[in-house]
């Protein structure tokens, strides 16, 4: 396996410009959390011209509902979500300075087209390797939206998250590109 | 008759919701195992370490291997000498859940309207499939069910003239469309035949059969096979990254069916492919 990228958050458009797909990374810093029913929340607060429950600006988003942690412990298992439910809310989320996105799953071209505009970039972690991802989240904080459980926004601490460029602000998609390599006709 | 009070199984599908949750079974540990041997791709190989590291933590830490704990989805053989006394047999499994959910600080991720979207706060209800069966015993078999591998799954009513051809076609553009949404290496699981609901469900229950375990039927396992080979044929790989190890085995069942139909269906399964059962 290649070396892995150490990088810090908030993410800035030189770091997220050195970043290619396939890449694998270890994320240290703060990442929110966020999935459907919050997303849905803060884009109807964009469109009220409102003010988002945290700044964006140079952030990422985790799309994850963690499972509830065990007494003594910072947070349940966490793995990422499938992130194509995320397309119609990414693009917003992007133009009011969001950086990066980690889930799993190819993300639509609308997103690709947002992440080449504004310079973000989008990663994937593990699908079920909730347990093991768990283990990187150092420091978990309620942000906004309690009464939506696992979906609430929180701020993570992080501390070497591992996880895979997937889609990058040069057009770069793994998904088109990994599978064409393995593809047997 | 033999009589089962509620509470022995409420405490059963308490114990089999957490354990579903914490530990994979070794038939998938296996497979996981020996198809990463094989797997081409650095990048997919380093994705099945983790799969397997995380499956080893999770057992030890009796942590949910996955945070998505699923629907549970539960299979009741319920012998006919058996009487259940103390209470209502469903809402007894549902109470099991309830309990096993909490105290094994599963994540809840059942709305109690599909457009009102409230969570029920408990992972009830529960699904429950019921069989009446020869016998004194009850067999229940928890499933829990991930919500990005259900999301894959997909029935379609094939013309008869469509044939064998129109099944693999359908399966294998399944299977493709799906890319890495639903936690590849899956398991696919495939109903041919019956009707419509009928169909839908031969797909979910091929999916409890253990990895490596072949259709009865020489020509279904043949089709087995087949398909299997196809799918990781199709580059998809771990998590859709690219790589060979895109499906860890197909599973098919079929039913008699009707003159005008030819119903199939694929329930897609993501490698957190959790299942437990205990006999009372």
């Amino acid at each position: 396996m290649s070396e892995k990228k150490k990088i810090n958050t908030p993410l800035t458009d030189d770091i997220v410009a050195g970043l290619k797909i396939g890449d694998e990374v270890l994320i240290t810093g703060n990442i929110y959390t966020a999935r459907d029913a919050a997303h849905k929340r803060m884009v109807d607060l964009l469109d009220k011209g409102e003010k988002l429950p945290f700044e964006p600006k140079g952030q990422m988003i985790y799309f994850v509902g963690p499972s509830p942690a065990k007494p003594g412990k910072v947070i349940g298992s966490a793995g990422p979500t499938t992130s194509y439910r995320m397309n119609a809310y990414s693009p917003r989320m992007i133009e009011v300075g969001l950086k990066g996105m980690i889930g799993k799953g190819e993300m639509g071209p609308e997103v690709a087209a947002k992440l080449k505009e504004k310079t973000a970039v989008y990663f994937v972690a593990v699908g079920g390797a909730a347990a093991l991802i768990a283990k990187s989240i150092t420091g978990n904080e309620l942000i906004a939206y309690e009464e939506l459980g696992a979906e609430a926004i929180r701020k993570l601490t992080v501390k070497d998250f591992p996880a895979i460029v997937a889609m990058d602000c040069h057009g770069g998609n793994i998904y088109k590109e990994g599978i064409a390599k393995y593809e047997k006709k | 008759m033999r009589q089962i009070i509620t509470d022995t199984i409420i405490q059963a599908v308490r114990k089999i919701s957490m354990e579903a949750a914490y530990d994979l079974g070794e038939d998938v540990v296996h497979a996981i195992e020996e198809f990463k041997k094989r797997e081409e791709s650095p990048v997919g190989k380093g994705i099945l370490d983790q799969v397997l590291e995380n499956a080893k933590i999770a057992r030890n830490e009796q942590a949910p291997m996955c945070q998505d704990t699923g629907f549970a989805v539960l299979f009741v053989e319920l012998g006919q000498e058996v009487q259940i006394t103390g209470g209502d047999f469903y809402a007894a499994i549902n109470e099991g859940v309830r309990q096993g959910y909490k105290d094994g600080y599963l994540r809840k991720s059942i709305l109690g309207d599909p457009l009102e979207r409230k969570n029920t706060g408990d992972n009830t209800p529960a699904v429950i499939h019921t069989e009446i069966v020869p016998g004194d015993k009850i067999k229940i078999t928890i499933a829990p069910k991930g919500g990005g591998s259900e999301n894959m799954s997909e029935i379609k009513m094939l013309k008869p003239s469509e044939g064998l051809q129109g099944i693999k076609d359908f399966v294998i553009d399944r299977v493709r469309r799906s890319g890495g949404n639903p936690c590849p290496p899956v398991i696919v699981g495939i109903g041919i035949g019956g009707t419509f609901e009928k169909c839908a469900m031969l797909a979910k229950k091929a999916l409890l059969r253990e990895i490596g375990h072949r259709h009865p039927n020489k020509f279904y396992a043949d089709l087995e096979v087949e398909l299997l080979g196809k799918i990781n044929r199709l580059g998809i790989g771990p998590q859709g990254l690219g790589g060979t190890t895109t499906a860890l085995d197909v599973h098919i069942e079929v039913h008699p069916c009707h003159i005008a139909s030819l119903p199939v269906a694929v329930n897609m399964q993501c490698h957190a492919a959790r299942h437990k059962e205990v006999i009372l």
